[in-house]
């Protein structure tokens, strides 16, 4: 049985679909991306599996609840940790996980010794008794996580956890992702970062305008919208080894960038042939906007 | 989880605000006391109380009922911050009672402005004013004043769920000035041009203003009208009335985040 099903869903806002035919099917235990750009849903969808907003249609069921008639049994069973850290900012990081557990049900004393497992498990010890607003970015965001998983909660779910983030911060944040996850906690990650999603989810849903428009492994969806990108700075013929690779030529930069279909190795050994001199080469995966792009032109048009 | 004891938790944290920064609350009381002074002495001399009596002793209720009046400010800021940054959402988000949110704030609220009373009160003594009536009026007056506040809350509560925003904060912070100040808690309706004097003793705050000045024995400055007559009716039908149209706003307030 699926931890986290969605089918259908709709809401609307106005005259937005922010919501238009979403489904979604998460098994026990893993980490699911939802990934997308702004405004395509993400939050909404979030929202309405977490029964903090109430669906036009469509039928959502976590950890075996529905989030509409048994919305006590959802909230009982998940943790969220929301777009912008929600925790006491006056508190500190301790006070905020005390003051969470007692609210889950946990009795003073097991509120305590549970904020201390969470302290120790998110590197946050040293940091426990300081408000939180003396905290970096990086260590907000470990505490928020962890107050989302206070009771041990079947889902967890995380609404961009790393944007604004830098790349340190980003991957504290990872690594608790993972290790939440390794735990045996089902992980509903949003994100707008195609790496992020690569990185951290085994199956991802793509989303735009309120549904999802492809979804696979992080393998599979790349086969789809195809390799990485490389980016190689020539000397030599620059429009012979633009043809000769298929890709696009910037003639200011000197640069020509190729979709990686057969491999770097292909790629130099075309360009050796053509007796062209490498300045320089960069690997980088699709962008976001690739994503879409290609994505997008393959949905029919409606 | 009782709706009582998750409201009782949050509260607590309200609490637990002030002893991580006790600097907030201070300067509340501080400016109580500064308000108290500049009226008491700077502007006192030059003001009569219709029908007789010590102007400090007039004062010291309508200043008690206004700090009560201000208590929405707070209310409305606290509310609208957690809904902001997502702290509301992520108690909507917890197998929590709908009212635990409302409660906490309640109680942390209440909590926040008896002591404001207290201090206001022992304040008073030390600058001349005097409880002349007997200790079960008197206490039946800081009940009065704390029903006041009751209601300010519900109304902050409304304001900080529906608005959300600096916006709607600065607005009441700048409202509550003319509404404080049209009513008889710092001066007479009776030395103000009629029509003006008419809508000041209307005002909930003159009501609970004059009950407390009655109760704790003190001029009150009015010598015909409803308000002489009924003042602690008034006092408790008002802040009533007031709860019973903004408990229910905050309640479809709180729902509609929803939406």
């Amino acid at each position: 049985m699926d931890t986290l099903l969605a089918e259908g869903l709709r809401k609307r806002y106005g005259d937005l679909d922010a919501l238009d035919g979403f489904d979604l099917h998460v098994p026990a235990g893993v980490i699911h991306g939802l990934l997308g750009p702004n405004g395509a849903g993400k939050t909404t969808a979030v929202k309405a599996l977490t029964t903090l907003i109430d669906l036009d249609s469509g039928v959502a069921r976590v950890a075996g609840f529905d989030v509409r008639t048994q919305a006590g049994q959802v909230r009982a069973s998940i943790g969220l940790v929301g777009q912008n850290p929600a925790v006491d900012e006056i508190l500190g990081g301790r006070q905020n996980l005390v003051m969470f557990g007692r609210l889950y049900g946990l009795s003073k004393a097991a509120a305590r010794a549970r904020a201390d497992e969470l302290l120790d498990v998110f590197g946050l010890t040293g940091a426990a008794e300081r408000a939180v607003s003396t905290y970096s970015g990086g260590m907000r965001r470990r505490l928020d996580i962890a107050a989302g998983l206070v009771l041990t909660p079947a889902v967890l779910f995380l609404d961009e956890p790393t944007t604004g983030l830098d790349p340190r911060a980003r991957n504290e944040v990872w690594t608790s992702i993972r290790e939440t996850a390794a735990r045996g906690t089902t992980v509903l990650l949003t994100t707008q970062y195609l790496d992020e999603a690569d990185q951290l989810a085994s199956e991802i849903s793509v989303m735009n305008h309120g549904r999802v428009i492809a979804e696979g492994s992080p393998e599979a969806l790349k086969r789809k919208i195809g390799g990485d990108r490389v980016t190689v700075t020539l000397h030599g013929p620059l429009d012979e080894a633009a043809r000769a690779l298929g890709g696009t030529v910037d003639e200011e930069t000197r640069t020509i960038t190729v979709e990686v279909t057969e491999g770097l190795a292909a790629i130099v050994r075309t360009l050796d042939a053509l007796d062209a001199s490498i300045e320089d080469l960069q690997l980088r995966r699709p962008t976001l906007d690739e994503v879409f792009l290609t994505l997008t032109e393959k949905e029919p048009v409606t | 989880m009782t709706t009582l004891r998750a409201g009782w938790i949050i509260t607590q944290r309200d609490l637990a605000h002030w002893v991580r920064q006790p600097w907030g609350p201070i300067f509340g009381l501080m400016f109580s006391i500064m308000l108290l002074l500049v009226f008491g002495f700077l502007f006192g001399g030059a003001i009569n109380v219709p029908g007789g009596g010590d102007y400090i002793a007039y004062l010291l209720p309508g200043m008690m009922a206004l700090s009560m009046l201000f208590g929405v400010e707070s209310t409305a800021t606290a509310m609208g911050n957690d809904a902001r940054k997502g702290i509301t959402d992520r108690f909507r988000a917890m197998p929590i009672g709908s009212a635990s949110v409302a409660l906490g704030r309640v109680g942390a609220d209440m909590a926040n402005s008896t002591v404001e009373l207290l201090v206001m009160l022992v304040g008073g003594l030390a600058v001349g004013w005097r409880i002349t009536g007997d200790a079960v009026a008197a206490a039946l007056a800081v009940l009065l004043l704390l029903l006041l506040r009751f209601s300010m809350l519900w109304i902050g509560i409304f304001i900080g769920l529906r608005f959300r925003g600096e916006g709607a904060t600065s607005a009441v912070q700048v409202l509550v000035w003319p509404i404080g100040f049209l009513s008889t808690a710092i001066v007479s309706a009776e030395t103000m041009p009629g029509w003006l004097g008419a809508i000041a003793a209307w005002n909930p705050l003159s009501a609970t203003a004059t009950a407390a000045r009655e109760l704790f024995g003190n001029p009150t400055g009015v010598t015909g009208g409803v308000l002489a007559d009924h003042a602690v009716l008034l006092a408790v039908a008002w802040p009533v009335l007031l709860t019973v149209i903004f408990a229910p706003l905050s309640a479809r307030a709180y729902r509609r985040l929803r939406a």
